[in-house]
């Protein structure tokens, strides 16, 4: 499955990738299984994305939880919990 | 438009101004204006800089609007935020709100504000003088926000 990633701010810096193009393999079906494929990297993607790893993910542009399924071509983004204001 | 994500600043008088010009059923604006603090967290700010989420942004902020509308009955809202490098004192985020009576008005624009601090994909980088460090997300925004999924 073609993916679109997106990653932002500490998490963007920690993995010195903003954004990459990927496609999957089947059995990533769902944002957690993306988390667990793209930990398996290892190096600072295991770091950076490992289970403990307070992060949020959108797909689409949309904040969804983790268990939310995936889409060919969608855009998935990771990043940690938002502070403006 | 009532989303403007910007670098530079806005003028909060002509904001206002703008937003209740030609509707003479406003008989409140309340307005939340965040400004840059010299100090977090035991550190002296510097510098900071915001980052964002350019498309999902404009997205959450359209939706926190359209929320504020379905649960009050007010007129017009605004936000705007400003990413990019900014210094102690200047403007950050601006959310207006006009209604008939103030209760609406002062209950969407907490509500606006508490929405955009856990929703909105936005990230302040601080420069301390023990270097660069991004700012943790604080359990007391969820809290202000869980607030509103109660009642």
């Amino acid at each position: 499955m073609k993916l679109e990633l997106r990653f932002f701010a500490s998490l963007r810096e920690a993995l010195e990738t903003s954004q990459e193009s990927i496609d999957a393999p089947a059995t990533v079906k769902t944002i957690a299984d993306l988390r667990i494929f793209l930990v398996q990297r290892g190096g600072a993607w295991a770091q950076a994305l490992a289970e403990g790893k307070a992060l949020r993910c959108a797909l689409n542009q949309h904040m969804v939880d983790a268990n939310t399924s995936l889409q060919e071509g969608a855009e998935v983004a990771f990043f940690p919990p938002v502070t403006g204001g | 438009m009532p989303i403007r994500i910007q670098e530079n600043d806005f003028d909060l008088s002509a904001e206002i101004a703008a937003l209740r010009q030609g509707d003479p059923r406003v008989g409140a604006v309340v307005t939340f204006l965040g400004t840059v603090r010299d100090m977090n967290d035991g550190s002296q700010v510097k510098e900071m800089t915001l980052e964002h989420y350019p498309g999902m942004t404009e997205k959450a902020l359209e939706e926190i609007i359209t929320q504020a509308k379905a649960r009050w009955d007010i007129y017009q809202a605004l936000v705007i935020h400003r990413v990019g490098p900014l210094l102690p004192e200047d403007q950050i985020v601006l959310v207006a709100v006009t209604s008939a009576h103030r209760g609406e008005a002062f209950a969407a624009c907490e509500f606006m504000m508490d929405y955009l601090k856990t929703a909105a994909p936005f990230w302040k980088k601080e420069d301390t003088p023990g270097g660069a460090r991004w700012v943790d997300a604080r359990v007391t925004d969820d809290a202000a926000m869980a607030r509103w999924k109660k009642n």
